[in-house]
């Protein structure tokens, strides 16, 4: 790691507690509460941050094994997966072979964090400043969490979908909610909208729209226009394609919206079911997004709240020390011939692009002034730092703070695996040339639009057989895996209730590289016999 | 800022989500238990613990890209030797430049691996099994008592105090006698105050004579008067505790191997298990003989050579006075074991059966008879090549109706089905000799 040491605010005068805050590991209520104030003070006084009012709450080990499997809401419906991670969470714990988490934050008003109850008051205190203020800042204030999630109602709707999934299981049985809920968890990964929706137009709307037009046309008419010549026929109709598909929203990448609206034998609750599991996919979906800037965020803030604890004198060397281990540990990135290695560490990276943000506001090298001349030397990283976390998510952060030193730090190097090709190919390195090949090559595994499937509904025919007609743009030749593919067609073609069918297309040419088809089998909806 | 305390909120939130995954995956959990078990010792056989599913029952798909072809960039750190331009072999496991890569849901293709609790080992362990129909239950001494809600009583604990009801009793009483309520009274306060200026003296006088009554009749009906107390009255109930215990007869002569007593040992805990499952108290015996039998604890009945003949009616015999002693069918349910290579002193065969039939299953809800083989000397059920002297008694005697039943078991992989076999649900017993 580097080794920069944060260096406190000028502006705030250094008071020494006659106390530290807590001796020993145990920790009361009490502790708790004078942890949080204290980091508070630090966090909002000198750090700037905003945030929203924390709510703190102690679990046991079997709780947090619970927040695990159901995406760690505290609150939702049932089903047969979340029995599922939660058996294999449990054995994997129980047999010692993983340690559970710290913490788990909600992105919710108040921002609920869970702390364990086995944790010594060291850990507690890092676990406040961690997420009771780094990602309760990063969630009230980034963009992505602002445009696409609603922080004061989500605990409120997670208990209507609860409530409404349970007065559907006793309505219409166990077995048909599940085969529904199957099939809508296999599309959740397209279900989210990646972009703000177009107002979907309503009839009466629609009728308003054409009259003011055809009034507009008459006040206006003259008929002189007729014959300006040069219009031609530039305007023709569109055909019954383009409008029938117009008039469907397509081509339409949230699949499950798309069936909602559209499915034409779905009844009214699977309908609503439907749109539960994507409105939760849609809630979690800047979170996907902003992995390496929530967890820089959080880590960044609780490094700064810890170490002026230190400062303060309210923490004691030996909680300092038991701080930094396990920071440490955290913040630990494998080299990628060490068979620990199983990725970038978005604590690591994150981490230390805050870090060297910080370090390029404060004592900028010549490097710096070139890279960052709007940011270099400002003197003020918190600054920085605050418009950094509300308006970039992890792609155009990479691509825009990612210094050649921390290139050079982390040793990052770029390989192609051509399929084609006998042997992989080093793309660029961390030399001159090679900083802005890899910052925009890192940036894009970022980029939800390179790393998940762009997968989009192009057509169906309601008035002929209703057959649905799904495009995968095969970026870089690479293809869905198959097994799983036919699966989740089966899935589609069991919500849609006719045929369906997926090509995979080579961007640029069109071509097609492969065909997927699925035929509906009774169950979900009620097929009639041909 | 809240704190808020959850550590004694109900766990087991996941409960319903378990057992729906339970009940999802049941037809493939049942036979990793089975197979399990032929692997585990049968000792643990109860302890629940680690089964292994294939994932493809429980997968859950997800329209992802697949690991392998097109063209994939890796951004790696920790770069010592390489510059750009560099060719890399490819590894074999086509896991790009190195590190592993798993697949997306960190789940791949390996099987997927949980614990299972011990009663729910259990559980599908003996699922569809049945004691035979026989099974009585019976009362021991009020050992146990249950109390019962029974209506109230006037007497009683303040902890058992009905409030609800006797709330209800002081309502109906207060308004049977009229108590004035304490509205009332203030409206008449507020009159007489409103009457102060001297406006009307005669209403005020008669209105402060009335309050003055009413308050009179207040103090005097008392808001619950200890007639109104009721207490929730609990009556004792004898609950019926069943109880069974289970004789484990074998013959550990010089011809019985380790290997046949370990096959007999894995039946009678998987008899054991099964009665435990069943019954409240299980009480254990253990006879051992050779040409004599006598009672012994576990560890020597399991583990001590013993050497001499093979006379079997000493062990009913020392079953009988074990029983007579001890346990009394009016109040036992008795289950027995036998588990022998089948040899026994010619002249003794009739003496068995003698004693079997007239003695032992009169009293008995269950006789099984085990007979253990050599490994080697294992062959598909069904085809025997010859019955041995104890096999060709009890089969006589099961052709009479007994409530018997035997099977031959060569190799411990066979016990569970044995097991099974013996005790499948639906069974009349009749059906269970061959």
């Amino acid at each position: 790691m580097s080794t920069n040491l944060i260096q406190p605010d000028l502006g705030a005068p250094l008071v020494r507690a006659e106390r530290p805050m807590f001796e020993g590991a145990d920790w009361d209520f009490r502790t708790i509460q004078r942890c949080h104030d204290e980091c508070e003070k630090i966090a909002i006084g000198e750090l700037g941050l905003d945030v929203y009012t924390n709510q703190i709450e102690v679990i046991g080990t079997e709780q947090m094994l619970d927040a695990y499997s159901s995406i760690g809401m505290p609150l939702f419906y049932k089903h047969w997966s979340f029995g599922k991670h939660f058996s294999r969470n449990e054995a994997l714990y129980r047999a010692g072979m993983q340690g559970l988490a710290y913490e788990i934050v909600i992105n919710s008003n108040p921002c609920i964090s869970y702390i364990m109850e086995e944790n010594t008051a060291t850990m507690q205190t890092l676990v406040i400043a961690h997420a009771a203020f780094g990602h309760n800042h990063f969630f009230k204030n980034n963009y992505l969490f602002q445009q696409w999630t609603d922080a004061n109602g989500i605990l409120d709707y997670l208990e209507f979908a609860r409530d409404y999934i349970m007065q559907c299981e006793q309505r219409y049985g166990e077995v048909a909610v599940e085969r529904l809920l199957d099939a809508a968890h296999a599309l959740m990964n397209q279900a989210v909208h990646k972009y703000p929706q177009k107002r979907a137009t309503d009839l009466r709307m629609e009728e308003k729209r054409e009259r003011e037009r055809r009034e507009h046309d008459e006040q206006v008419f003259n008929d002189l226009w007729r014959t300006v010549p040069g219009k031609g026929n530039a305007r023709t109709d569109p055909t019954a394609v383009e409008r029938r598909r117009a008039l469907l929203q397509l081509p339409q990448e949230n699949i499950l919206y798309f069936l909602e609206k559209t499915a034409p034998r779905l009844a009214p609750w699977q309908r609503e079911v439907l749109r539960i599991v994507r409105i939760i996919a849609q809630y979690f979906y800047p979170q996907s997004q902003t992995k390496v800037m929530n967890e820089g965020c959080a880590t960044y803030v609780h490094y700064r709240i810890m170490n002026r604890l230190h400062e303060k004198g309210l923490l004691t060397d030996g909680a300092m020390v038991e701080f930094l281990k396990s920071h440490t540990n955290v913040v630990f990135q494998p080299e990628f011939d060490d068979p620990r290695y199983s990725g970038l560490n978005p604590y690591a990276l994150g981490f230390a692009m805050m870090q060297d943000i910080e370090r390029i506001c404060t004592v900028p090298t010549a490097e710096d002034q070139q890279w960052f001349p709007h940011i270099a030397g400002s003197g003020d990283p918190m600054a920085v730092l605050r418009d950094v976390w509300a308006n970039y998510r992890d792609e155009s952060f990479i691509l825009q703070y990612l210094s050649p030193k921390l290139v050079r730090h982390f040793g990052l190097f770029h390989v192609m695996d051509d399929s084609n090709e006998p042997n992989l190919r080093v793309e660029a390195i961390h030399d001159e040339r090679g900083y802005r090949k890899i910052k925009q090559a890192l940036a894009k595994q970022y980029d939800i639009s390179w790393t998940s499937p762009d997968i989009q509904v192009v057509d169906v025919n309601l008035a002929g057989d209703r057959k649905l007609i799904l495009h995968h743009r095969a970026l870089n030749r690479i293809l869905l895996d198959e097994r799983d593919t036919r699966m989740v067609l089966q899935h589609l073609a069991d919500l849609w209730g006719y045929d369906v069918l997926m090509k995979e297309i080579e961007p640029g040419t069109d071509a097609v590289l492969k065909e997927h088809a699925a035929s509906p089998r009774p169950g979900i909806v009620q097929i009639e016999p041909t | 800022m809240h704190i808020v305390d959850r550590r004694l909120n109900p766990s087991g939130k996941n409960l319903a989500n378990r057992q729906r995954f339970m009940r999802r995956a049941k037809s493939q959990i049942r036979k990793a238990v089975h197979e399990s078990s032929g692997s585990r010792s049968i000792k643990d056989a109860d302890q629940g613990g680690e089964v292994v599913l294939p994932s493809q029952g429980v997968h859950e798909p997800t329209l992802r890209r697949s690991s392998s072809g097109g063209i994939r960039d890796h951004l790696l750190p920790g770069n010592k030797e390489y510059i750009a331009g560099d060719t890399i072999q490819r590894p074999p496991s086509g896991g790009g430049g190195g590190g592993s890569e798993g697949s997306p849901d960190g789940e791949g293709e390996d099987d997927f691996r949980f614990a299972l609790s011990r009663d729910e080992f259990v559980d599908l362990f003996l699922e569809d099994l049945e004691l035979p129909d026989l099974a009585k239950r019976k009362v021991v001494n009020a050992e146990a008592v249950v109390y019962h809600r029974a209506g109230y009583s006037v007497s009683g604990s303040p902890a058992n105090l009905a409030l609800m009801r006797t709330v209800r009793n002081s309502l109906s009483r207060r308004i049977a006698l009229k108590r004035p309520k304490p509205d009332e009274l203030q409206a008449l306060q507020d009159e007489i105050d409103a009457l102060k200026d001297g406006s009307d003296e005669p209403r005020r006088i008669a209105l402060e004579e009335e309050l003055r009554r009413k308050q009179r009749k207040t103090s005097v009906i008392p808001y619950i008067d200890p007639l109104d107390v009721r207490y929730k009255r609990f009556e004792a109930q004898p609950k019926p505790v069943a109880q069974a215990v289970m004789f484990c007869l074998m013959d550990v002569s010089g011809s019985m191997t380790e290997h046949m007593k370990d096959l007999a040992k894995r039946f009678y805990v998987l008899l054991y298990i099964f009665l435990k499952r069943r019954y409240k108290n299980v009480d254990v015996v253990f006879i051992r003989h050779t040409h004599q039998a006598s009672e012994v604890d576990e560890d020597t009945f399991f583990n001590s050579p013993e050497t001499g003949g093979t006379v079997v009616s000493t062990a009913l015999e020392e079953m009988q006075k074990v029983i007579a002693d001890r346990y009394s069918p009016d109040n036992w349910n008795i289950y027995a074991a036998q588990a022998s290579d089948g040899d026994n002193t010619a002249s003794d065969n009739d003496k068995t059966a003698n004693l079997l039939t007239r003695v032992i299953l009169p009293v008995c809800q269950y006789y099984a008879y085990l007979e253990v083989g050599r490994d080697s000397e294992h062959f598909p059920p069904g085809f025997i090549r010859r019955d041995s002297d104890l096999w060709q008694t009890y089969s006589s005697i099961i052709r009479a109706g007994a409530p018997m039943a035997m099977r031959k078991v060569g190799h411990r992989r066979d016990i569970y089905p044995v097991f099974r076999e013996l005790f499948a649900k639906k069974q009349g017993a009749e059906a269970h000799a061959e």
